[in-house]
């Protein structure tokens, strides 16, 4: 009894002990919630503040601040970036944009959306959306379609009165994705998503992952994982029709064979 | 029996204890990242005599910052490394040529005494000029050495009574010299000049510009901005460009920066080998007035000149940075060109095309941020649709037709074969 005793003690004792290590091993300690995301945004690629879909993130920044978020996407999937930007009290009008780019750092399309919106003079606040394209699961290298990877979402005025500089703003950043399923399957897929610095990370030995907290580029990864393009709706269809075909060919069969043997014939026949 | 048992259950304690000893110390250094230096804030503070003005919640644009700065001290997170500079603390005659040197550390960047800290910022007393540049210069200096992130918050309420020396262009000279150093800048009941100012000095060094009126609104910005330094960031790696290939330095994977004048071009390679992917996108930053349109063009090359791939962007109006990137997977290598070296030379050319009006300083060049990422190249195709496997209503017409004409030719066949059998 008491071994089994001084066991669970032991074992409770390894469990707080791996409670905070399971806390540390979160990408940030903004992250770790299901919607309350980060309430602060990067100023750069570099500093990018990192969101994971579904979550809102929120900053409090100044008119004409560059504010940057990253968040990962995945083949299959058709992100939708959704930004609203509560401005001041007074303030003449002024043009927000946000603009979305890959892990390369390339400009993405939006498909549909009010990218760019205008808000006229003391209007309190401005929402901006952007539809982006499926994002693929591999494209040729002179392409410029949507892999799957890091995005990065660039939120800033555009056009504002040297009067309106540096006043204090709201901003609040929510992405959220449609899956697209097999109809964006392509022929191909990339051996590692387009995630930035990720060939230092595979470089340096994984084992020793969680004991050196060294910046990265990009950290998050979709909700489980990245894909390995193995599996999609389209293994369904074939078999279904496969499964569909055998019975339309039973049925054709037995339309020209006719039922049964004729009277009669032995059945070795 | 118990007394068999106990050696394992205390070595199993021991392992718990072990483990934890293991981990805690890891949770603890989570602040302070390995393998990176502190990093080090300086705060840069107006001490002007027109700091007295009473006009931050009805008390005095200094007392709201001593305020703010007692608030601050007590929230700076262990790991920063924080000084205090003041300007136009001490000199309060009317010679400019005095005036425009009068920038003194109040307390030196290292490790926090927050008592010291309070005591020295409690003594000041709005005073002199407001020499911005080259207090500008003086807190770049403070911050020399080490590799950790640097970043010096201005908090002025006027604007630099020191011409010609513009602050802007100190702060583009800081900005060239040292790795990651950033000014943020905060405006104290700032006029249009004021705030123009400042946010040129923010904007030259990838920064931001706050106006404040309030004293917490000021409390909160100094904090986050202290807290904003302490989150730990990608250093990148100084690299410099050539003119071309043949002179161009090799990089590996990881970042780098460097410096890039209007239409000028930066050349550098890149070692590939078969069966690998190069991945290569570059920023360029606008850290000056420029043109409202321009571009920027990345250039896979081989050594003898034939262009691989290539990526562009072009912008219009007002941005902080204008980036492209590109992927170059190399195909695996075949057994009849094992001739041939394993790795291959790829040479990355960087242009751009924004432009400044004249009056507008050309040197030092635009900031450039390059990061290289070789991977593993794709090995074949693994993706569902080269399985071929399909989808769709049509799909399932087709096999469902197919799969009934197929059953209806063999029941024809063997009932053909039957007539035959019988008939023998």
């Amino acid at each position: 009894m008491r071994a089994i005793r001084v066991l669970g003690v032991a074992l409770l004792t390894l469990g707080l002990a791996a409670a905070p290590a399971a806390a540390d091993s979160s990408p940030s300690p903004e992250a770790s919630g299901d919607s309350a995301g980060p309430t602060r945004a990067g100023t750069s690629f570099r500093t990018a503040t990192e969101v994971e879909q579904g979550q809102t993130a929120t900053a409090r920044a100044s008119t004409g601040d560059y504010l940057y978020w990253s968040f990962p996407a995945d083949a299959g999937q058709r992100p939708t970036v959704q930004a609203t930007v509560k401005l001041p009290e007074s303030h003449a009008a002024e043009t927000w944009q946000i603009d979305v780019y890959d892990g390369l750092r390339r400009r993405q399309a939006c498909q549909y959306g009010a990218q760019t919106r205008k808000a006229a003079a003391d209007t309190p606040s401005v929402a901006l959306e952007c539809v982006l394209r499926t994002v693929r699961a591999w494209s040729e290298p002179w392409a410029n379609d949507p892999l799957p990877g890091t995005y990065y979402v660039r939120l800033t005025a555009l056009r504002l009165s040297p009067a309106d500089l540096g006043q204090a703003v709201d901003a609040e950043l929510r992405v959220e994705s449609k899956d697209m399923g097999g109809a964006a399957a392509v022929d191909g897929t990339l051996s590692e998503p387009l995630v930035p610095g990720i060939a230092a990370r595979t470089a340096s030995d994984p084992a020793d992952d969680d004991d050196s907290p060294t910046a990265v580029l990009a950290d998050l990864e979709p909700e489980d994982g990245w894909t390995s393009g193995w599996w999609s709706d389209r293994w369904i269809w074939t078999a279904a029709g496969g499964a569909l075909a055998a019975l339309a060919g039973v049925a054709g069969y037995r339309l020209t064979r006719g039922s049964g043997r004729p009277r009669g014939v032995p059945p070795t026949a | 029996m118990i007394r068999r048992k106990r050696p394992v259950a205390g070595a199993c304690a021991l392992l718990a204890a072990l483990t934890a000893g293991l981990v805690f110390p890891a949770g603890a250094a989570a602040d302070e990242p390995a393998g990176q230096d502190a990093p080090k804030v300086n705060l840069l503070l107006d001490v002007s005599g027109s700091m007295r003005a009473k006009d931050i919640d009805g008390q005095s644009r200094m007392a709201a910052a001593k305020q703010a700065f007692n608030e601050v001290l007590d929230a700076t997170p262990e790991e920063v490394r924080l000084g205090i500079r003041t300007l136009g603390a001490d000199y309060a005659g009317d010679d400019r040529k005095e005036g425009c040197k009068d920038t003194a550390q109040l307390y030196p960047v290292g490790p926090l005494d927050r008592t010291e800290a309070k005591t020295a910022v409690a003594t000041l007393v709005p005073t002199g000029w407001t020499p911005i540049g080259p207090a500008l210069l003086e807190a770049a200096d403070d911050l020399d050495g080490g590799e950790g992130s640097k970043r010096i918050v201005l908090i002025s309420d006027g604007e630099d009574t020191c011409a010609p020396l513009d602050p802007c262009e100190v702060a583009r000279e800081i900005a060239a010299k040292g790795i990651g150093l950033i000014i943020d800048t905060l405006g104290l009941v700032p006029n249009a000049k004021l705030s123009r100012q400042l946010s040129c000095i923010a904007e030259a060094t990838g920064g931001t510009y706050t106006s404040v009126e309030h004293q917490d609104e000021l409390t909160d910005r100094v904090n986050e901005l202290v807290d904003r330094a302490a989150e730990p960031v990608v250093t990148p790696v100084a690299a410099e460009g050539a003119d071309s290939c043949a002179k161009a330095p090799v990089l590996e994977s990881g970042l780098y920066t460097d410096r890039e004048e209007f239409g000028q071009q930066r050349w550098y390679r890149v070692e590939v080998l078969s069966g690998q992917e190069l991945r290569a996108s570059v920023s360029v930053a606008a850290d000056r007035a420029v043109r409202p349109d321009y571009g920027v063009l990345l250039r896979a090359v081989t050594v003898h000149g034939r262009e691989i791939v290539r990526g562009e962007a072009t912008g219009n109006g007002r941005t902080d940075v204008l980036s492209t990137g590109l992927r170059y997977p190399k195909a695996e290598r075949d057994d009849d060109d094992s001739g041939k070296p394993a790795a291959e030379v790829v040479c990355l050319a960087v242009t751009n095309s924004f432009s400044a009006d004249s009056g507008v300083k050309t040197t030092p060049g635009l900031p450039l941020e390059l990061t290289v990422d070789v991977v593993d190249g794709p090995d074949g195709s693994s993706d569902v649709a080269s399985f071929g496997l399909g989808r769709g209503w049509w799909l399932l017409g087709a096999l469902i037709l197919t799969g009934f004409v197929a059953g209806l030719l063999w029941g024809w066949l063997s009932r053909w074969r039957f007539a035959v059998w019988r008939t023998n």
